[in-house]
């Protein structure tokens, strides 16, 4: 039973990252590109999380996989703004 | 001779071959830094391809510590020969 | 778990490790080659955790993917973007006569059967019977080792020897690089966002250097993956474009740089004053030595990682030094 609730979260994760990375490939600008990437990825990478703490039924394992999409989820944001701004500036310049 | 073995030996001698042609073939020094360290990434791989025993067994810890070892060090040649690097274009760029 | 599920897996991981590889190699712009060269590491400590070797793995995506990343990335920027105009006749040289393209030619023949040969003489060797003398030998000792986790113990108790050199290695490459010239420029001072991140994530990253430090003795971890997540937090602390990143100074650096290859050989000469082997730990005595030995390695290792992101000698930063910079300026 659990299983099959760890793999259903797992297989949904994953789908949210093939949705992240065909927005990569099809989407036209930078912006909406990292948009699209940003969001799914962060989405998909707790899905997956949830699915594996599950999987695990271990306290200890659960929060050290939480502690690390928390990580992820902050730098992601940040290097998404790093990234929209420098390319931001670097429009403003003809 | 496990099959998983034979497959990550065989693609070890492939980063290996693909490494050495960056080497020497890339004009820029920094790609062919980068090529080095496929080359040194293909020989990890074939020693830990070497060390491990199977599913259910634990692996040999001999050959990853040995690599262990080549991690480091590696990333320190790589830190010396991009310091180099960064000398040799601005003495160039000088003179 | 299923074989041929197993079997797939390999073969899409392998498969993608040899692409990203080919991609990196292949491509003309060196900052694409240096991301996907940051991706090929990171896809490759995914391959460590399949074969079973989780240390290999924390280490290959901290030092490997991450940290070698930050160096070429940052050395690829400094790069001007587009070619410039020698760089641009020596390929075009190199393609224009017909002997550049035989020499391209015959690199690759020549690779391929390098290729080739190494791969004939492992399968030679893969199907003679193996020796499992070694791995026995360190199962069997590993109760008077002073730790649980085998690599740890082949590490630092076994192999103790090679490890010192291995931190002589870094010592001598820090050097070089002081040897080399000043610390690249800094960067800017970071907006808020980058600074708010960099507010947290860099205790965080401190908290779980000493927590690999300490559970390398009886899990997957130890000095070397330590020392590159305080090698993480300096270059983190760099790049927001502080003056100070946790570095010593002067005198103090020095030391640290030197700690550990210097813990190592005082223990090692000591153990030789009290009548034992060179390295030949007491067994009473072992886990704790270990735990010395790894906390010297690791602010050795986090200095020297910092300092060749840095590029070379830091710029000093303090009273002192302001006050030596203005009396330089007053003619």
């Amino acid at each position: 039973m659990i299983d099959i609730l760890s793999s259903i979260l797992i297989l949904a994760g994953v789908f949210f990252y093939l949705a992240g990375s065909i927005g990569l490939l099809r989407l036209p600008d930078l912006y909406s590109r990292l948009h699209a990437l940003t969001k799914a990825d962060n989405l998909g990478l707790g899905l997956l999380v949830a699915g594996l703490a599950l999987h695990s039924q271990d306290l200890l394992i659960m929060l050290k996989l939480l502690l690390i999409w928390l990580a992820v989820l902050a730098a992601s944001a940040t290097s998404a703004h790093l990234i929209a701004r420098q390319a931001r500036r670097q429009e403003k310049v003809p | 001779m496990l099959t998983t073995q034979v497959l990550y030996a065989l693609t070890a001698c492939v980063l290996v071959a693909l490494g050495l042609r960056g080497a020497l073939l890339h004009a820029s020094l920094l790609q062919r830094i980068v090529a080095i360290n496929v080359m040194g990434a293909g020989v990890f791989m074939l020693l830990i391809a070497v060390a491990y025993r199977g599913p259910g067994q634990s692996p040999d810890p001999l050959p990853h510590a040995l690599v262990l070892t080549g991690i480091v060090v590696a990333v320190s040649a790589t830190a010396l020969a991009l310091a180099l690097a960064r000398r040799l274009h601005a003495e160039r760029d000088d003179g | 778990m299923n074989p041929v599920s197993l079997l797939v897996f390999d073969a899409l991981l392998l498969l993608s490790i040899v692409g990203l590889a080919w991609a990196s190699l292949a491509t003309t712009d060196v900052r694409r080659g240096v991301i996907l060269f940051m991706a090929f590491g990171l896809v490759l400590a995914v391959a460590w955790g399949r074969l079973l070797a989780p240390d290999v793995a924390l280490a290959e995506a901290a030092i490997g993917a991450g940290l070698s990343g930050a160096l070429l990335l940052a050395a690829a920027h400094r790069q001007p973007r587009p070619l410039s105009p020698e760089t641009t006749n020596a390929t075009r040289n190199k393609g224009a006569a017909g002997v550049g393209v035989v020499l391209r030619w015959a690199v690759t023949l020549l690779c391929t059967a390098l290729a080739g040969t190494l791969a004939w003489a492992l399968l030679h060797a893969f199907s003679s019977t193996p020796h499992d003398m070694l791995p026995g030998a360190i199962s069997a000792n590993l109760a008077v080792s002073g730790v649980s986790n085998p690599v740890t113990a082949v590490l630092l108790n076994f192999r103790a020897y090679d490890t010192l050199l291995e931190l002589a290695v870094l010592l001598t490459a820090v050097l070089g690089i002081f040897a080399l010239g000043q610390a690249n420029p800094g960067y800017q001072p970071a907006g808020p966002v980058f600074d708010g991140l960099v507010r947290w994530l860099v205790p965080v990253l401190i908290l779980t250097a000493g927590y690999l430090l300490w559970v390398g003795a009886h899990a997957p971890g130890g000095a070397f993956q330590a020392g590159a997540m305080l090698a993480a937090a300096g270059v983190v602390l760099r790049l927001a474009g502080r003056t100070r990143i946790g570095l010593p100074e002067g005198l103090m650096l020095r030391i640290v740089i030197a700690a550990g290859v210097g813990v190592f050989l005082l223990i090692g000469m000591t153990l030789l004053l009290l009548g034992r082997p060179f390295l030949g730990y007491p067994p009473a005595w072992a886990g704790s030595l270990i735990l010395l030995i790894e906390t010297a390695a690791m602010l050795s290792i986090a200095a020297t990682l910092v300092l060749a992101f840095l590029g070379g000698r830091p710029e000093a930063t303090g009273v002192k030094a302001e006050a030596n910079r203005q009396c330089e300026e007053i003619p």
